[in-house]
């Protein structure tokens, strides 16, 4: 009913699958693919949503800084991460950094944007009870704010690493030698659409497993919740 | 001692114009100091003029309001596609529990491959003309659609149904005349997160599979390093995104009204 040009049979991509795991395609083997792409994300993204998210708390807890940052942050945020690559690839060249680059920007922007409202969340009755009972500022950051904005703070996470992975592999697909998105592209010139099909169930699983390994530590950061 | 800080008006605008100053300032000196080659990063007001220059001069084929243009109507496309396949099917898996266990299963497989995976595939099925962007479009804006109208439907308080079905209500008037207005609300609110998921993947596309729009336009600007042009389309990106929020955020306004009335 559709030709295998277009679309690929089970057989041809189990046949697909064994090749790029077994013998390699377009620079490397399977794992080799997901490894480069899967470190980049969580290196990216773990630097770049912890900064996020101490900017977040700042921006929260302080109104002049929430005050300085806001312009700059309202100029910037509209532009989608995906709009960055060409900019990345311009100032950074097809390597690793522009990769780097693209992550921070679609890391940092959700986690800022929901650590700062899941501290703004707080009410204020509860902060003018810490005030009150005359807590120290270090453990009012620790004790009040980041605990009442972990579960937006989580959210955040989620997202995050949900938009930098979708812009790893953006950009890996526009240009790149190893990775999940230069499986795609390879796949894609060579009219493979079994190898296509490969690339794009190893894009899905590895971002679940990684979604997946954020509500781990959500259970574990938030025990009182269920 | 934690003080409760608050900031009044004088103080809030002084610490914005600030704030927006800096980053401005901070820009043209690193262009003034020579840090960074005009040719990487040219000053702000360049980009701008850049900007007006493209609307009348073309670049790579069309001027930037073709190009806008262009991508406008992939998005378009994409979007009203998935507004007319996700809301039905969403109601459908509302109503009936054993489409909501065919389609379920599938759709979930679906929704974990990030957008831009579709590229390949998109451009072999459907060109790199209207059909291939069209296709990553629409995988990115279908499921908030069909999830937010799923929500809204199956939250519809069973009363109205079990009273629509006394009066004998077959299941396509359910559909249209019960559920459909009940969730009107959070479809809306699906569309807002679907029309920005869609204006972003669509982008991704055009970076990648098009001959024209303004991903394809920065493309070509990257290749011959021309870094205004490049960020002359990010700002066209980033105000055409913004422009269809702002509408969406009002036709939400209008559906809460809605709601309430």
């Amino acid at each position: 009913m559709v030709s295998s040009a277009r679309f690929p049979s089970p057989t041809e991509t189990w046949n697909a699958f064994k090749i790029i795991a077994i013998q390699g395609y377009g620079n490397g083997k399977l794992y080799q693919h997901v490894l480069q792409s899967v470190v980049l994300v969580t290196l990216g993204f773990l630097v770049s949503s912890s900064l996020g998210i101490l900017l977040g708390i700042l921006m929260g807890a302080n109104k002049k800084i929430e005050a300085f940052v806001n312009p700059i942050f309202l100029t910037l945020r509209p532009i989608p991460p995906l709009a960055w690559i060409p900019l990345a690839i311009v100032w950074l060249g097809l390597g690793n950094s522009a990769k780097i680059m693209v992550i921070y920007v679609a890391a940092f922007v959700p986690a800022v944007i929901n650590t700062f409202t899941g501290v703004r969340s707080i009410e204020v009755p509860q902060k003018e009870a810490a005030a009150m009972l005359g807590i120290g500022r270090l453990a009012y950051y620790r004790e009040v704010l980041i605990p009442g904005a972990l579960p937006m703070i989580f959210t955040g996470l989620r997202l995050s690493l949900q938009a930098s992975w979708t812009t790893l592999v953006a950009a890996e697909l526009v240009g790149a030698t190893l990775g999940l998105g230069s499986i795609l592209n390879q796949a894609a010139q060579d009219i493979n659409p079994a190898m296509i099909l490969v690339g794009m169930m190893s894009v899905a699983i590895s971002g679940w497993l990684m979604t997946q390994l954020i509500a781990k530590a959500e259970r574990y950061a938030m025990p009182w919740r269920t | 001692m934690a003080k409760l800080d608050r900031l009044n008006q004088g103080e809030y605008i002084l610490w914005t114009g600030l704030g927006f100053t800096s980053f401005i300032g901070f820009w043209y000196l690193s262009d003034a100091l020579g840090l960074v080659p005009k040719q990487f990063l040219p000053a702000p007001h360049e980009v701008v003029l850049k900007f007006i220059h493209l609307m009348n001069e073309p670049f790579s084929g069309y001027t930037l309001l073709a190009h806008i243009a262009s991508s406008f109507q992939r998005f378009l496309y994409g979007f009203i596609l998935a507004v007319l396949i996700g809301v039905p099917l969403g109601l459908l898996m509302a109503l009936s529990k054993f489409a909501n266990q065919l389609i379920t299963p599938f759709f979930e497989s679906i929704r974990f491959v990030a957008p831009i995976a579709w590229v390949p595939f998109a451009a072999l099925w459907f060109g790199t003309g209207i059909g291939g962007p069209v296709l990553v479009i629409f995988m990115g804006a279908f499921p908030p659609v069909l999830i937010n109208t799923y929500r809204g439907a199956i939250h519809v308080d069973k009363k109205y149904l079990e009273a629509a079905k006394m009066l004998g209500a077959g299941r396509f008037r359910l559909m249209t005349e019960v559920l459909f207005p009940a969730a009107i609300p959070s479809v809306i609110a699906g569309l807002r997160i679907s029309a920005g998921l869609g204006w972003q993947s669509l982008v991704g596309a055009e970076l990648i599979v098009a001959s024209s729009g303004v991903g394809y336009m920065m493309v070509k600007g990257q290749a011959s390093i021309q870094t205004d042009i490049v960020m002359s389309g990010m700002i066209a990106i980033g105000l055409i995104g913004l422009i269809i929020d702002i509408l969406l955020r009002q036709a939400e306004k209008l559906a809460v009204h809605y709601k309430e009335a």
